[in-house]
């Protein structure tokens, strides 16, 4: 039932990384703490709690948002996905290995927010994926390593192989 | 940082909203996408004792057409206002604009209602209402207001929105024969809140363009309707219009930008649209360098 009345903290269930789970959580929690501290899901990883880094962005009901900016709360009824979750189901591995390949990371600390972030935007059949658009869509994600370019270089091949290799598998696997 | 101690409710109706908004007056605040008030919480710049969460509620969200209004409900998504079929025909102003509000991440959750009500100044929706003659619908606690969008932004993060009331949709006239609109924003990275930025929309015919409506956003402590170079443009005369905006706009003056750079630039933006809208050339502008 929907915490119709005003309290510190509410029961939760919803949908993690596949699985259902169940979670009492304070109202000033969010969902970013709730999935690293009751979860264990480390790589949500937070930098700045207030939006602007993208370190924390996680799937809420298949869209990219900031953990740091939902509370755990809100995650009630919802299927959340991490990376954790992404990468078990191996719908990312292209993504992954064409990070790898590129040197697209270096020390990692904005890259499950990258990986996230590219997930939506190779998933999203109306995203045209020219350099330009992949940079306007991980503008919101900070790297203080690699410069950008060999990031925008992984997602511009993931994009190109998805669109030449069997019809749309990789994207029918995902739904 | 984290938030401090608050309590949460998730009620299913306005009513129920309403009603717990009544209950605990100035302690309690609506949370719509919490893009920018969870960020206020995280860094204890707020401190309220209730939030009242509107993603519940389902009459608020949505977008419909009736009688040559574009109604959009206060929890549309900023990406779903942008992306709706209907707001793309109708009112591609809105459309324009959606990708230079802030990145995909926030435009999932942030909604067009959190935006009005919380009239930051350097923001896209709000100048986009003010350009389009959009209307505020408010409810209060047995009460509807609607108010002009020329009469709800009042200065820094005030509006007309009493203590209590919910901004539940904006209204929007579907622009008539010969409608023209322009859009253009000016800032350091994409994403970024606007350094200057302009929504206008009007009529243009074969003898040049009249009922001119120019929102300037960045330029003062609320979204501005330039009035005087409004007329000035519709009576041919673009170099006047730029001189008007000195006595129109208040730029804020901060050491990245001067008030006399962000002046220039309002002037910049003000030529490129203003020749677009004259020449019927109006696209969807992505600049995003000064
Ligand atoms: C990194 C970053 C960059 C951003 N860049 C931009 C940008 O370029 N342009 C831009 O426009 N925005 C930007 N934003 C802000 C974002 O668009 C917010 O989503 C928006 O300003 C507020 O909408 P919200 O739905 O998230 O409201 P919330 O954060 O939930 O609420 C904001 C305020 O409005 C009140 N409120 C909300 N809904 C209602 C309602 N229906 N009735 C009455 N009161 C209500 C709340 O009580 C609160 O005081 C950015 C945010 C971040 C974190
Ligand atoms: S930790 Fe969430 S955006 Fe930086
Ligand atoms: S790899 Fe270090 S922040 Fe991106």
């Amino acid at each position: 039932m929907a915490p119709e009345s005003p309290d510190r903290a509410h029961a939760v269930a919803f949908t993690l990384n596949g699985e259902a789970v169940r979670a009492h959580v304070p109202a000033r929690m969010h969902l970013g703490d709730l999935l690293r501290e009751s979860f264990g899901l480390t790589g949500v990883h937070l930098g700045c709690e207030h939006g602007v880094c993208g370190a924390c962005t996680i799937l809420v009901d298949g869209r990219a948002v900031r953990a740091c900016l939902m509370l755990g709360v809100q995650a009630d009824g919802a299927t959340v996905e991490t990376v954790e979750g992404l990468t078990e189901s191996g719908r990312i591995r292209d993504l992954q290995d064409a990070f790898h390949t590129r040197n697209a990371l270096q020390c990692g600390y904005c890259t499950p927010g990258m990986l996230v972030t590219a997930t939506e935007l190779l998933n999203d059949a109306d995203a045209a994926t020219s350099r330009e658009e992949i940079r306007a869509a991980i503008a919101g994600n900070y790297c203080r390593c690699t410069g950008y370019h060999a990031i925008v270089d992984a997602i511009a091949a993931t994009a190109e192989a998805r669109r030449d290799g069997p019809k749309n598998s990789r994207r029918e696997a995902a739904e | 940082m984290k938030a401090p101690d608050f309590a949460y409710a998730r009620p299913a109706s306005l009513d129920a909203a309403l009603a717990l908004l009544a209950e605990h007056g100035e302690d309690a605040v609506p949370l719509a996408g919490g893009q920018s008030l969870v960020t206020a919480l995280n860094m204890r710049l707020s401190a309220p004792g209730l939030l009242v969460d509107l993603n519940a509620i389902p009459e608020l969200a949505g977008v419909s057409e009736d009688e040559g209004v574009v109604r959009i409900g206060a929890m549309t998504r900023h990406r779903d206002v942008g992306t709706a079929a209907l707001v793309r025909e109708r009112l591609p102003l809105l459309a324009a604009a959606l990708p230079h509000i802030a990145h995909p991440a926030i435009r999932n959750r942030g909604t067009i209602g959190g935006s009005v009500a919380l009239a930051d100044p350097a923001t896209e929706w709000p100048a986009c209402c003010l350009a389009a003659g959009a209307t505020i619908v408010v409810r209060g606690p047995g009460t509807e207001r609607r108010i002009a969008a020329d009469a709800f932004f009042l200065g820094l993060y005030t509006t007309a929105l009493e203590p209590g009331e919910i901004v539940t949709a904006i209204e929007f006239p579907v622009p008539g024969d010969g409608a023209v609109w322009g859009f253009e924003e000016l800032s350091r990275r994409h994403g970024d809140y606007a350094l200057v930025g302009l929504a206008a929309t009007g009529r243009r015919s074969a003898v040049g363009l009249s009922d001119l409506r120019l929102a300037f956003f960045g330029v003062a402590d609320r979204p501005v309707l330039a009035r005087a170079a409004a007329a000035a443009i519709e009576a041919g005369d673009l170099t006047g219009a730029q001189a008007a905006l000195a006595d129109e706009l208040d730029p804020p003056d901060d050491p990245a930008t001067r008030a006399a750079t962000r002046l220039h630039l309002a002037r910049v933006v003000l030529g490129r649209v203003a020749g677009r809208m004259r020449d019927g050339t109006v696209k969807e502008e992505t600049s995003h360098g000064a």
